[in-house]
Parts: C-alpha cells; sequence; structure tokens
C-alpha cells in the first residue's frame, strides 16, 4: 500500500479546500455589517442621550453583547457564524456567543458545575490573553513614562 | 484455528433474523427516509437531555427490534451494544432497563462491525443462541463531547463530517430466515498518522483498506465476489482515499463501493463530506440493506464499519487519530 509520508501528501492536495474568496467575502459583508449595527447605534445613543463618546462606546459595547447573547439564545447566532465565519466571530457579538453558548449547553449539569465552571470554556482563552496583554503593555507604559 | 490469520470462517453460518432503526428529523429528511423504521419528529426525544434522549433512542430501538421477530428479552443471550459518549452511557443505561445479559463495546464508529464479529463468534461457536447488537450516536451529544457547544457560531472545515443521530439493532441467531454472516476479518488499528481531526474519513480510509485487502486476501476472493462493498462512514473524500489506497495494492473496487456516511444525506442537507457516527453504519444496515437484502436485490455484501480512535485531549495533545475497520461477509442463505 502506498506509505504514510506518500498518503499524507495525497490526502493533503486531494484534501477539498474552502472557497477562500467565497469565505472572505462573506466575512467581510457579515462582520461589516455587524460592526453598521454598532455605529448606528453608537451615533443613535450620541444623537439623543446627554453621554459623552467614552460612554457612548460603552453603552454600545453594552448594546452589542445583548443582541449577541440573544440571538444565541434563539439560536440564530451558530447560523450566522456557520455563514459568516470570522466575520461573526471577532466583532464583541461574537464574544457574547462563545460565553452564552457554553452556559446553555452545559444548564442540564446544574447551576454551578455545570453552567458557572463551563460558561468560559470558549472564551477563557481570549479573556486569559486579554488580561496578561494588558499587563505586559501597563509595565511598558510605566517604564517608558519614567523616562519620558 | 486460523493460525494468526485475521479472518474466521464461520462453518455453522449465524443468521441476521431481523433489525430496526430509529433515526433523527434530518436523517429523516434524507435520502433513506422511507427505509427507516422510524423516523423521530424532535431530536430530544421527549427527554430533558440529549443524552437521555440517545439513550431513550438506543432503547427504544432494542426493544422493538427484539419484538419485530417475534421474540422476547428473555430469549435473548446476550446484547453487545455501544456508542460514541463517555463511559458508553447509551448503551449501558439502556441495557440498565432489559432483562438481558449485556456486553458494552467502544470501536468507535466501527463499534457495530465489531458486534456482529462477536455475535456471530458467539453463536457459529455454539455459545449463544439468539444476540442482540446495536450501537447509537446523537449529533447533539457528541458535538458536545467532540468539539464545540451547538450553540457556537463556528464555522467548519469542508472535509467535516456530520454525526448522525440514529440507532440499528440487528438480532441475529443460530437459525431461521434472513442474510447469514459466512466470515468476518477482525481488523488492526491503523494509524497513517493524520492528525486533522476534521478529516476523519482521510483518517479511517487506510484502515478501510488494510482490512478490505486483508480480507480479499484470506478469503481468496476477489471484490467482484461481492455485489457491494459497504463502508460505515467514510464521507466523500475518505471514499475517494480508499479507492485510491487499493487501487495502489491493484484492487479495483470503485464500481462497487458505497458508503453509508455518503448514502444517509444529499448534498443538499450541507452536512460537507457526509455522516458518521456509531449510528451512521448501524442505521443503515438496519434500514436499507436489510431491506435490499429480504427484496433479493443484494445477494453477497462485504460490510465494513470504520472507526477513528481518537478523543478531544488526544488531539490537544498533538496525537495523529488511529483508526480500525471490521469486515463482515454477509450473504444470502444458499
Amino acid at each position: 500500500m502506498i506509505d504514510k509520508q506518500a498518503y499524507n501528501k495525497l490526502v493533503k492536495s486531494k484534501a477539498p479546500k474552502s472557497k477562500e474568496v467565497k469565505t472572505l467575502v462573506l466575512a467581510f459583508v457579515i462582520g461589516g455589517f455587524i460592526c453598521c449595527i454598532g455605529e448606528a447605534i453608537h451615533d443613535l445613543l450620541s444623537a439623543y442621550l446627554p453621554i459623552g463618546p467614552q460612554t457612548a462606546g460603552s453603552l454600545t459595547s453594552v448594546c452589542m453583547i445583548f443582541l449577541g447573547s440573544l440571538l444565541t439564545g434563539l439560536g440564530v447566532y451558530d447560523k450566522i457564524g456557520r455563514v459568516a465565519g470570522a466575520g461573526s466571530i471577532v466583532p464583541i457579538t461574537g464574544f457574547a456567543n462563545s460565553v452564552v453558548s457554553p452556559a446553555m449547553e452545559f444548564n442540564r449539569e446544574g447551576m454551578v458545575l455545570g453552567v458557572m465552571s463551563k460558561m468560559f470554556v470558549v472564551s477563557g482563552p481570549v479573556i486569559v490573553s486579554g488580561v496578561v496583554a494588558s499587563i505586559i503593555i501597563g509595565f511598558i507604559y510605566w517604564v517608558v513614562s519614567m523616562f519620558a | 484455528m486460523n493460525g494468526g490469520a485475521q479472518t474466521i470462517q464461520f462453518h455453522t453460518k449465524p443468521v441476521i433474523i431481523g433489525g430496526y432503526s430509529i433515526v433523527g428529523p434530518k436523517e429523516g429528511e434524507g435520502p433513506l427516509r422511507s427505509y427507516f423504521d422510524y423516523v423521530a419528529k424532535s431530536d430530544l426525544f421527549e427527554q430533558k437531555s440529549y443524552e437521555k434522549a440517545e439513550c431513550k433512542m438506543h432503547l427504544l430501538t432494542i426493544e422493538r427490534a427484539i419484538d419485530r421477530v417475534g421474540l422476547d428479552e428473555g430469549d435473548m443471550c446476550a446484547l453487545l451494544s455501544g456508542d460514541l459518549l463517555n463511559q458508553i452511557i447509551s448503551s449501558s443505561f439502556s441495557a440498565r432497563e432489559l432483562d438481558i445479559p449485556f456486553l458494552g463495546l467502544y470501536n468507535a464508529c466501527s463499534t457495530f462491525g465489531e458486534g456482529l464479529c462477536l455475535a456471530a463468534v458467539f453463536i457459529s461457536g455454539g455459545f449463544m443462541k439468539r444476540v442482540a447488537v446495536s450501537t447509537s450516536s446523537h449529533f447533539s451529544t457528541a458535538e458536545r463531547q467532540y468539539r464545540y457547544p451547538l450553540e457556537l457560531g463556528t464555522q467548519q472545515p469542508p472535509t467535516a463530517q456530520w454525526t448522525v443521530t440514529g440507532c440499528g439493532c440487528s438480532v441475529l441467531a443460530d437459525q431461521g430466515k434472513g442474510p447469514c454472516i459466512t466470515c468476518a476479518t477482525i481488523g488492526k488499528v491503523i494509524d497513517y498518522g493524520i492528525t486533522d481531526a476534521n478529516n476523519m474519513g482521510a483518517a479511517m480510509a487506510p484502515a478501510a483498506a488494510y482490512t478490505i485487502a486483508k480480507h480479499l486476501e484470506e478469503t481468496g476472493r476477489s471484490a467482484d465476489y461481492y455485489d457491494q462493498i459497504i463502508t460505515g462512514d467514510l464521507g466523500i473524500f475518505g471514499s475517494e482515499m480508499l479507492v485510491e489506497l487499493l487501487r495502489s495494492e491493484g484492487i479495483e473496487i470503485s464500481h462497487r463501493h458505497v458508503d453509508c456516511g455518503k448514502l444517509i444525506f444529499s448534498e443538499k442537507q450541507k452536512v460537507h463530506m457526509g455522516g458518521s457516527g456509531a449510528g451512521c453504519s448501524s442505521s443503515v444496515f438496519n434500514s436499507l440493506i436489510l431491506h435490499e437484502f429480504s427484496r433479493g436485490k443484494l445477494h453477497r455484501i462485504l460490510f465494513v464499519p470504520t472507526g477513528a480512535l481518537l478523543s478531544k485531549d488526544s488531539s490537544l495533545q498533538g496525537e495523529s487519530v488511529p483508526a480500525i475497520a471490521h469486515a463482515v461477509a454477509i450473504e444470502e442463505q444458499v
């Protein structure tokens, strides 16, 4: 029979590949659309509420997280994700999806050992690397500002 | 007796006297819908969790298979079952409800082949008279165990396969009406170094090729001896690789090879390379294949369920995907 190396080569060359153009365009369009919704919420909040740009930004994030969680709960977000790929993972709605979906999935194992302990199985790495990165950047900022 | 050979010839041939299959709603929308005995309206089977749903599906399938052949639980000498969940709970929890001696099996998606081999040995050896063999899988329980939460918005690569929600149970006996098992080739674990857990077809194809080649060599049969060579869940790409691998051995099977994973879904159902799972081969075998035997459309088949023996942890630890396939020759009674 064909040896292992030759087989791995054969598999690599013949395995069906993702349609790059199609997936990129879909990710761009749907990801862009999600960001447009965010922008619209931001503009509406700034126009109608007496708040500064920073508060408006935070409130927008809150709204987008709510929308992402709601769509996950309604069972819609995974369908969007199947088409959009990174387009729906990268925006903050994707982060909400990555927290809410395991929480829903492990609901049946109880509140503490199910929902609470499994809630961050997907988003955990993002949170850890975010915190570590902010510590490193903070340290660099502190060192630089001592000399500046 | 067979001196290191992998193929067992059965002098007393165990008969598959009947079977039953249950599938979920998605499988019920596929091309085999009219062959399945029961298509569930919801993949929750009126249960509170998918694990409980799989257990209920598994139990119902066994009960109805035994009932269909006119037997009772008490008539059965053994139940050989397996599934994909940790500690094969679907099988064990089904057996909890049944008054039948139980042997739990695990060979991933090839478990149904393992079960048929063992049942045939028990019956042909004269140790048992009637044995039930069943395997199940459920999309939602397998996703949780091997991949991600259901509602997570991820995109699958094109080589991925869709775990079948389904269960099949066959009842074997020392005599009766139905096709019989004439010989079986027990597979070896073959690892060709495929590390992509999303390309199980490619990981399993070498195991299937090895077992089929060994079977033909040891029985002295050619591939043309069989009406069909039916693999378990290689999917579209795995099937392509199987044909290539056997071709390099000088064995041509492309004109008589079919794959349960390819049969169970249509292209429109967006399942990438096709179906997979322990319930894939068993539900197709106990619907379409037994049906074709009874209609006289099939006379001789080589049934080769395939399994990828990985876990989520083994993949994360960088291990490649070992695979196995067992071949069971099933023929009309003469």
